[in-house]
């Protein structure tokens, strides 16, 4: 060892441990775990929901209010035929129950390498969305509202906590559940190894009596995910007068019984509240009069 | 609605919007909104100078003018009135003569006052509900009325790089409303037609109809492109709240929509006003869109729905 290396060794260790403890780049170790991948999902949960849709009028287990339940009941699934609602997109409260690969990386300073948001691709509807994870405010009220929202983050121990504002209108189910364009989203993404859990808990007092728990599953895919397109142009698939929308008048719905008569329970128990998420409603239908074949 | 209601409404929204301050939000283009004087109010700014729609309520011109300087120091050449009503055009006569009209030749000399002041645009039948026959005290004062309205459908313009239009949209929210559409920018400023706060305002006393309200919601909706998959592309400037794009003023339409359809109904069942308004056809969208009291409820809507309907018949 040279005389030099004697007398200023310790210096250089020291000098070296200090910027590698305290300075713009170095080892300062962030909390949270890597999301970064293509993420499937799993459909083993409500399955049936997710893949070829709800019934009509099924609105079971879902806290809504009163005036949920009639917009949807007024809600003609015809109105999918107007062109201007023919490409509307899944709002970001709802749109990972559908078939998606989900595509997670991080946006980095790149100077700093300091974690600026956590981007997420999702291929069904071609959203990108953007968690932003550097602490700023969310925009003034009159500013635009999207169908992924404005969206920050915060690791809590491990897992990604998500608040979302500015949203649209958009399903609680796609059968004429609606929430508002006042909904506010809470999210957290869990990670275990290669699987991980999504819950989305969506608040409306508009809508929704009380907060609606949902959750997802994804697993890592090690194959690249197949990125879907999904390029949208409106057509007039039904002629009508200008400005038509299809609806139904109140009373007038004729599938007001059709999910209940076939799974033989109440309309009452099909028209959702929050009573029916829980068990003892169970107790309730048990004492009310069976269902069977209603007339219309 | 009567007309002392509509005064005292706006009354209260004055005091409010004093206490409030006015913010800028950037839409696109070269088109930014300012919020929080009462009525949304619109500024378009490039190499020209300034264009004004809507001016909001009197007392609130001080912050608006602050609010346009920080955005441009070049001068106020055009103000737009999308309507009549007091909160859109209560700063008319403050934001015009805060600018300046562009003339030359004999024009300035021979009347001296001509530059005096921006050029004020509206519909005609802004200026009749604004005005009275000689002799009668006019509704609204005359620094307040329009310099220039047009009687034609459309009063197109070129202002900053930019093609401009107003395009009349007859007994709807009033009879004087007027859609402005900067084509370049893609901005389409609706006026009261469409708000995002309330239920419409269907001001039968000064010429609106529920038949009009929705051949203009129809016409906006025409006009407005969105982006691809379904999102911004042309942004919509309501006349109270908040920017939206194309698909937001769908859910709007089809509410109007729906209502007007449920209301004709119960007409057709013979029902009366008392007895519609009680029936509750409007739940679904109550919470969302009812005004808790003044403009905007439930059951003005309602009752206006329904008054215009049977006028129709």
């Amino acid at each position: 060892m040279s005389s030099a290396a004697k007398h200023f060794g310790p210096l250089l260790f020291l000098g070296s441990a200090l910027l590698l403890a305290q300075g713009p780049g170095g080892y300062n170790p962030e909390p949270g775990v890597d999301l970064s991948g293509n993420w499937g999902p799993v459909f083993h949960e409500d399955a049936h929901e997710r893949g070829p849709g709800p019934e009509l009028v099924n609105y079971l287990g879902l806290p809504i209010t009163d005036g949920a339940r009639m917009y949807a009941l007024a809600w003609d699934a015809s109105r999918f035929t107007v062109p201007e609602h023919q490409c509307e997109v899944h709002i970001v409260s709802y749109i990972y129950r559908g078939p998606l690969n989900l595509k997670i990386w991080d946006e980095r300073d790149p100077v700093s390498q300091k974690l600026v948001a956590i981007k997420q691709y999702i291929d069904n509807y071609e959203q990108t969305r953007t968690i932003w994870m550097d602490g700023r405010p969310h925009p003034p009220d009159a500013a635009p509202h999207t169908w992924m929202g404005f969206s920050t983050g915060k690791w809590e121990g491990n897992i990604l906590t998500v608040y979302t504002t500015h949203l649209k209108q958009g399903w609680i189910r796609r059968n004429g559940l609606r929430h508002s364009d006042q909904t506010t989203l809470v999210e957290h993404f869990i990670r275990h190894a290669d699987h991980m859990i999504h819950v989305s808990i969506v608040t409306d007092p508009l809508t929704l009596t009380e907060p609606l728990v949902k959750s997802q599953d994804f697993v890592l895919r090690v194959q690249t995910g197949q990125v879907w397109l999904y390029p949208c142009e409106p057509v007039v698939e039904i002629e009508r007068p200008r400005g038509a929308v299809p609806h139904y008048l109140p009373g007038e719905n004729p599938f007001l019984h059709e999910f209940a008569d076939h799974y033989k329970i109440p309309v009452e128990a099909a028209l959702g509240g929050a009573e029916t998420i829980y068990p003892e409603y169970q107790t309730k239908l048990t004492k009310s009069t069976p269902a069977g074949p209603s007339a219309k | 609605m009567k007309l002392g209601t509509v005064l005292s409404v706006i009354a209260c929204l004055a005091t409010i919007a004093s206490a409030q301050d006015v913010q800028t939000i950037p839409v696109q283009g070269n088109v930014y909104l300012i919020t929080g004087a009462g009525g949304n109010i619109t500024v378009q700014i490039g190499d020209q100078g300034v264009l004004v729609v809507d001016t909001g309520l009197a007392g609130t011109s001080d912050k608006v003018l602050a609010a346009i300087r920080k955005l441009s120091p070049k001068p106020i050449q055009y103000v737009l009135n999308t309507h009549v009503h007091a909160d859109h055009t209560g700063g008319n006569d403050a934001i015009r003569k805060a600018g300046a009209t562009f003339t030359g030749a004999n024009v300035t000399g021979n009347l001296v006052d001509i530059a005096n002041g921006a050029q004020l645009f509206a519909q005609d039948n802004v200026m009749q509900r604004m005005s009275a026959p000689s002799g009668k005290q006019p509704p609204v004062p005359t620094a307040n009325w329009p310099t220039e309205t047009y009687v034609s459908g459309r009063k197109p313009m070129f202002f900053n790089n930019e093609p401009v239009i107003m395009i009349h949209q007859p007994h709807a929210h009033t009879d004087g409303d007027s859609l402005v559409f900067f084509r370049r920018s893609d901005v389409l400023v609706t006026g009261d037609i469409f708000v995002t706060t309330s239920y419409p305002f269907i001001d039968l006393e000064r010429g609106g109809s529920i038949q009009g309200e929705i051949d203009a919601l129809n016409t906006i909706l025409e006009l407005a492109i969105p982006g691809r998959q379904d999102e911004a592309g042309t942004y919509i400037i309501p006349g109270h709240g908040r920017i939206c794009d194309a698909p937001e003023l769908l859910e709007f339409r089809d509410m109007v929509t729906i209502v007007r359809d449920r209301v004709q109904a119960s007409i057709k069942k013979g029902m009366t006003l008392a007895q519609v308004k009680a029936a509750g056809l409007t739940k679904d969208y109550d919470a969302r869109y009812s005004a808790k009291s003044g403009i905007g409820t439930n059951d003005m809507f309602v009752e206006a729905v329904y008054k215009s309907v049977s006028q129709k018949k």
